[in-house]
C-alpha cells in the first residue's frame, strides 16, 4: 500500500459516492488545487496526519466519520502507536474535504462503512505514525550532534541513550517539521505495541457525556436560517406546485422553496419552518407508482418465488433426483420486510452558497461524496467546496447516500448568502430511507429416510442493492451481494440449486449494517432448525419397531446435529464437511485475515471467525483452528436441546399467481413500475387515505386551522 | 417575551407560547444538549428537568416554562465537578452514537433523585428512552455504579 504523502502527484480524486462502493466519479483537479495549505492548529504539522504543539499535545487528523463504532479513537491509536507519543496528550480533529482536495487526497479514503474504517488504513496510518516519529528523532539528533541511531522516541520525548538527555517532542516539533520526510520508514513489531490490541477509553465521550454540541444537527453559525422539508410521498412522484401565497406573512418566513420533488419552508427557526410546511398546500404528482402498497410490493417481490425462468447462482448435483430420491420433503417461505436504518439523528446537513463558493457541514458516512455532490448540486468546481465532518448520530449505512445534502445546497442556493440549516422530521426520516431490502426467500429440502439431508433448493426473491449503486458487478442477472450467507452455504449438501429472483421495485433500498447477513442467515438457519425437527414417517415392514425417528439435518453433518437418542453421531460425516468447509472457506478467511487487525481487539492468535483477526499465521495453523471451533461448535450443540418449534414469519405456500404474467421476465436489474391502470380504484382508496391523514395532521395544528378548514394538500390522479 | 431560568440563568425569548421548549433551547437560547429525535415525546433525546422533574421539551410548550426553572445537561456539573451519573456513564463507557445519552443521563439523574437505590426493574420501568446503537445494559450498569458513588459515605 503507497503512503498517502506519496499521492501527492497523482492527478485524479476518486469520489465514492456510496458506502461500500457505489458510483465512482473520476474528477480532474487543475494543478493550482494541489497548491499547500497551511497547517491548522498552534503547532507545526508533521505529515498530513499529525500536529505537535508547543506544550507537546498532539493533534491526530481523523478522516473517516465517527457515529459510534470508535474508530476516531482507533485510527488515533495506530498513529500514536508509532509516534511513541504520550497517549494522554491526543486529541483528534476531522479532515475537511477541502483540504484533502488541495493535497490531491493525502488522507486516503474518507468513506466511512462496512466495518473498513481501519482495517483498510491501518498501514498508512502506523507509516504517517513512524514518519513523524524519525523526523522528530533526527531533529533531536540534529541539536545534539549525535548519531540518529542512539536516540529513541518514548512517550512524548525524544532521550539521547548515552547520555540521558531529553527533549520534549513540543521543543522539536519545529524543526522536525523543516526536515524533509523519510523515504522508508521501520514499523514496530507488533509484539513491541504498547497501545494497538489493549483497551483504551474512546476519546470521544466525555464531549459526549456534558452535551457537547458535535452533531450535525448542532452546527451554529451566525445568521443561520432553518429550513424543513416536504418530500413526495410516493417515491420518483414530482412536486407540482406550491400554494405558498398561504403562509406569506407569517412570522418568521424567510422562503417556499421548491425542488423537483420535495418542498422547502426557510425560516428563522426550525419550528416555525416546520409549523409553516405542515400549514402548506402542496400538490405531487405522485407518477405512475401511486397505487402501490406494501401489500403490492410484497406480491411483486413475491413473484419471483414462482418465476419459472430465473438465474441460477449455484447447481451441485441434481436437486430434482434428489427430491425424488427423498423420504420426506419439506418447504417453508420467510419474509423480510423493508427496514428503516431510523438513526436517532435524524437526516440533517446544513450549507452556505455564497460568491460561488459553497461550504457544508454534514453527519455524512463519505464526506468525498457530499463533497462532490454538494458542487454538482451547486454547479461550482470541486475546488470551491469545502465539507466540514461532524460526528453522526448513529449512521448504520443510511448516512453514505447523499440525498440530504442534494436537497441542503440546492435550498442554500436559493437563500444565496446565508447559510441554512436543514433537518427533516422523524415522519420525513422514516418515509424516505434506503431501505434494507425486502426480501423473500423459498426453502425445498429432501430428507433421506435417515434423516440425511440430500437435495435443498433455495429461492431468493429479493431487490437488490447493488442495482442501483454498483449494477457491473450484477453477473448473469445473480447479485452474490444479495445472496449472502446464501450462495457461501456452509453446509455440504449433495444436491443443491440457489436461484435469484431479481425484484426491484420503486422503492429506494441500501446498505443496513451487516445488509442482506442480517437476513438470510436467520432465515437459513430457521429452516435448518424446521429440517432437524421433519420426524421421518416409519420404515415399512421391517423398521417399524423402531418407531417415528427424526432428521439428522445438515446440522448433523456439521458436527452440530442434534444426537438422536440411541444413536452415535456419524464421524465420518463430520470430518468430511470440514473437510468441505476447509476446500471452500478457508481461502477466503486466509483473504480477509492479511489486512485486518483491529487496534482495540489484539492482533491476533485469538479465536475468530471470518474477518477476526484470530486467523493470522500459515495455512497449517488455519485448518487447525478451523477444526477447534468446529469442535468447539459441535460439543455445544450436542448437549441436548429442547424440542420446540420455532415462531417464524411464515407465508402461506400458495400465493395467487394472478400477476405472473405481469411481472415475467424480471430478472434483468431494472426498476419495475407497479402501479396499472386497471388499479385506479385502488389508488384513489389511498389517495384519499392520505388526505385523511394530512386533514388530521391539520386539525392537530392551530396554524393549519386558522388558514383554512379543509384546504388539504391535494394528492394528484 | 418569554422568561425562564436555564441552567441557573435567567433568559427570555421572544417566541410564541405554544412553541415546545426544546426549540426555544435549541434554536433561540442556542442550548444544543437536548437533542430531537422524535417531537411526539416518544424517544425521550429533548429530555430536561422542568423544576427538578424530567420532561421531553419537544413536546412541552415553552408557556409552561415560564418563571420556571429548566435544567440541561449542560447544567448537570456543579463547580466544574462532573455528576456522578455523568461520571459513571464515562468509567463504563455507555455512549456509542452518543445522540440520545444526554436525554439518558438527565432521565437517569431524575430516577436516582426519587429512587437512590434503583432495582433492575426499577430502571427498566423508569428508563423508557431510546438507544438506536442498543447501550440499554451499559446503562443499567452505569445506574448501579451511579447509585453506589451517590451514597453518603457511613461514619
Amino acid at each position: 500500500m503507497t503512503t498517502p504523502f506519496r499521492q501527492s502527484r497523482r492527478d485524479f480524486l476518486k469520489v465514492s459516492t456510496a458506502v461500500g462502493g457505489g458510483l465512482a466519479l473520476q474528477l480532474a483537479i487543475p494543478a493550482s488545487a494541489l497548491a499547500q495549505a497551511g497547517a491548522k492548529g498552534k503547532g507545526p504539522e508533521l505529515t498530513a496526519w499529525i500536529v505537535i504543539n508547543p506544550d507537546s499535545s498532539v493533534v491526530i487528523r481523523v478522516a473517516r466519520s465517527e457515529m459510534g463504532q470508535g474508530s476516531s479513537t482507533g485510527l488515533a491509536m495506530l498513529v500514536a502507536e508509532e509516534l511513541e507519543c504520550d497517549w494522554r496528550k491526543v486529541r483528534t480533529e476531522f479532515v475537511s474535504t477541502g483540504e484533502q482536495l488541495r493535497r490531491n487526497r493525502a488522507w486516503g479514503s474518507m468513506a466511512t462503512g462496512g466495518s473498513r474504517s481501519i482495517r483498510d488504513s491501518q498501514e498508512y496510518l502506523r507509516r504517517a505514525g513512524a514518519t513523524a516519529r524519525e523526523m522528530l528523532v533526527a531533529a533531536a539528533a540534529q541539536r545534539w550532534k549525535v548519531p540518529e541511531s542512539e536516540c529513541d522516541a518514548e512517550n512524548g520525548v525524544i532521550i539521547h541513550r548515552p547520555s540521558r538527555r531529553r527533549l520534549r517532542f513540543g521543543q522539536l516539533a519545529q524543526a522536525a517539521s523543516k526536515l524533509e520526510p523519510p523515504g522508508e520508514v521501520k514499523l514496530k513489531d507488533p509484539k513491541d505495541w504498547n497501545l494497538i490490541g489493549k483497551p483504551a477509553p474512546r476519546l470521544d465521550i466525555p464531549d459526549k457525556v456534558t452535551g457537547k454540541p458535535l452533531f450535525g444537527i448542532d452546527v451554529q453559525l451566525p445568521g443561520m436560517v432553518y429550513a424543513a422539508i416536504a418530500q413526495c410521498p410516493v417515491f420518483r412522484g414530482r412536486l407540482r406546485s406550491v400554494a405558498d401565497e398561504r403562509i406569506l406573512g407569517l412570522r418568521g418566513l424567510i422562503k417556499v422553496v421548491k425542488l423537483e420533488d420535495a418542498a422547502a419552508v426557510v425560516a428563522d427557526n426550525w419550528w416555525r419552518a416546520n409549523r409553516m410546511l405542515k400549514a402548506l398546500p402542496i400538490e405531487w404528482d405522485v407518477g405512475p407508482n401511486g397505487g402501490a402498497s406494501t401489500a403490492s410490493i410484497r406480491e411483486f417481490v413475491r413473484f419471483g418465488l414462482e418465476d419459472t425462468s430465473v438465474p441460477v447462482a449455484r447447481n451441485d448435483g441434481d436437486v430434482e433426483a434428489g427430491f425424488a430420491a427423498a423420504a420426506k420433503v419439506i418447504e417453508a417461505e420467510y419474509y423480510a420486510p423493508f427496514l428503516n436504518h431510523a438513526p436517532l439523528e435524524p437526516m440533517n446537513c446544513t450549507a452556505l452558497v455564497k460568491g460561488g463558493r459553497v461550504e457544508v457541514w454534514a453527519p455524512t458516512q463519505n464526506a468525498e461524496a457530499t463533497h462532490a455532490t454538494a458542487a454538482a448540486t451547486a454547479d461550482v468546481p470541486l475546488e470551491n467546496v469545502d465539507v466540514h465532518l461532524t460526528h453522526l448520530g448513529g449512521g448504520f449505512g443510511r448516512r453514505g447516500f447523499q440525498d440530504y445534502t442534494r436537497q441542503a445546497v440546492a435550498i442554500a442556493k436559493a437563500v444565496e448568502g446565508r447559510p441554512v440549516k436543514l433537518l427533516w422530521s422523524r415522519e420525513e426520516d422514516m418515509q424516505h430511507d434506503y431501505y434494507r431490502p425486502m426480501t423473500l426467500m423459498r426453502f425445498k429440502a429432501g430428507l433421506d429416510t435417515a434423516g440425511n439431508l440430500i437435495a435443498w433448493r433455495i429461492r431468493d426473491a429479493s431487490h437488490s442493492i447493488l442495482a442501483g449503486v454498483r449494477p457491473q458487478d450484477i453477473k448473469e442477472g445473480v447479485d452474490r451481494h444479495a445472496l449472502g450467507g446464501i450462495v457461501d452455504l456452509p453446509y455440504g449438501v449433495p444436491n443443491l440449486r440457489i436461484e435469484f429472483a431479481m425484484r426491484n421495485s420503486h422503492v429506494p433500498v441500501g446498505f443496513m449494517r451487516t445488509v442482506f447477513h442480517s437476513q438470510n442467515p436467520f432465515m437459513r438457519e430457521c429452516f435448518v432448525d424446521e429440517m432437524a425437527h421433519v420426524r421421518i414417517p416409519p420404515r415399512p415392514a421391517a423398521s417399524e419397531a423402531q418407531g417415528p425417528r427424526r432428521a439428522r439435518g445438515s446440522r448433523q453433518g456439521l458436527g452440530v446435529g442434534i444426537a438422536a437418542p440411541g444413536r452415535r453421531a456419524p464421524r465420518h460425516r463430520c470430518a468430511g464437511l470440514a473437510r468441505e468447509l476447509c476446500r471452500r472457506g478457508i481461502r477466503g478467511i486466509g483473504e480477509r485475515c492479511g489486512r485486518a487487525r483491529h487496534p482495540a481487539r489484539g492482533r491476533g492468535g485469538r479465536s475468530g471467525l471470518r474477518g477476526e483477526p484470530g486467523f493470522g499465521g500459515g495455512a497449517g495453523a488455519k485448518l487447525r483452528r478451523l477444526r477447534a471451533h468446529l469442535g468447539a461448535l459441535g460439543r455445544d450443540h450436542l448437549e441436548p436441546r429442547p424440542r420446540r418449534a420455532i415462531q417464524l414469519p411464515r407465508l402461506p405456500h400458495h400465493a395467487p399467481r394472478r400477476d405472473a404474467e405481469e411481472y415475467r421476465g424480471g430478472a434483468r436489474p431494472e426498476r419495475r413500475v407497479l402501479g396499472r391502470d386497471g388499479r385506479d380504484a385502488a389508488r384513489a382508496a389511498r389517495a384519499g387515505a392520505v388526505q385523511r391523514d394530512l386533514r388530521r395532521d391539520r386539525q392537530a395544528n392551530p396554524l393549519a386551522a386558522a388558514l383554512e378548514p379543509g384546504s388539504a394538500p391535494r394528492l394528484m390522479r | 417575551m418569554i422568561e425562564l431560568t436555564v441552567n441557573g440563568r435567567k433568559r427570555s425569548a421572544d417566541v410564541e407560547p405554544e412553541m415546545p421548549l426544546l426549540w426555544v433551547l435549541r434554536d433561540v437560547l442556542d442550548v444544543k444538549g437536548p437533542k430531537f429525535g422524535c417531537g411526539i415525546a416518544q424517544c425521550g433525546a429533548c429530555t430536561v428537568h422542568l423544576n427538578g422533574e424530567p420532561v421531553r421539551s419537544c413536546s412541552v410548550p415553552v408557556s409552561a416554562a415560564a418563571g420556571q426553572s429548566v435544567l440541561t445537561i449542560e447544567g448537570l456539573a456543579q463547580r466544574g465537578r462532573m455528576h456522578p451519573v455523568q461520571k459513571a456513564w464515562i468509567d463504563h463507557e455507555v455512549p456509542q452514537c452518543g445522540y440520545c445519552q444526554s436525554g439518558q443521563i438527565m432521565a437517569a439523574v431524575a430516577l436516582l433523585k426519587k429512587n437512590p437505590n434503583p432495582s433492575d426493574r426499577d430502571i427498566d420501568a423508569a428508563m423508557t428512552n431510546l438507544c438506536r446503537c442498543g447501550t440499554y445494559a451499559r446503562i443499567r450498569t452505569a445506574i448501579h455504579a451511579a447509585a453506589q458513588s451517590m451514597k453518603p459515605a457511613k461514619a
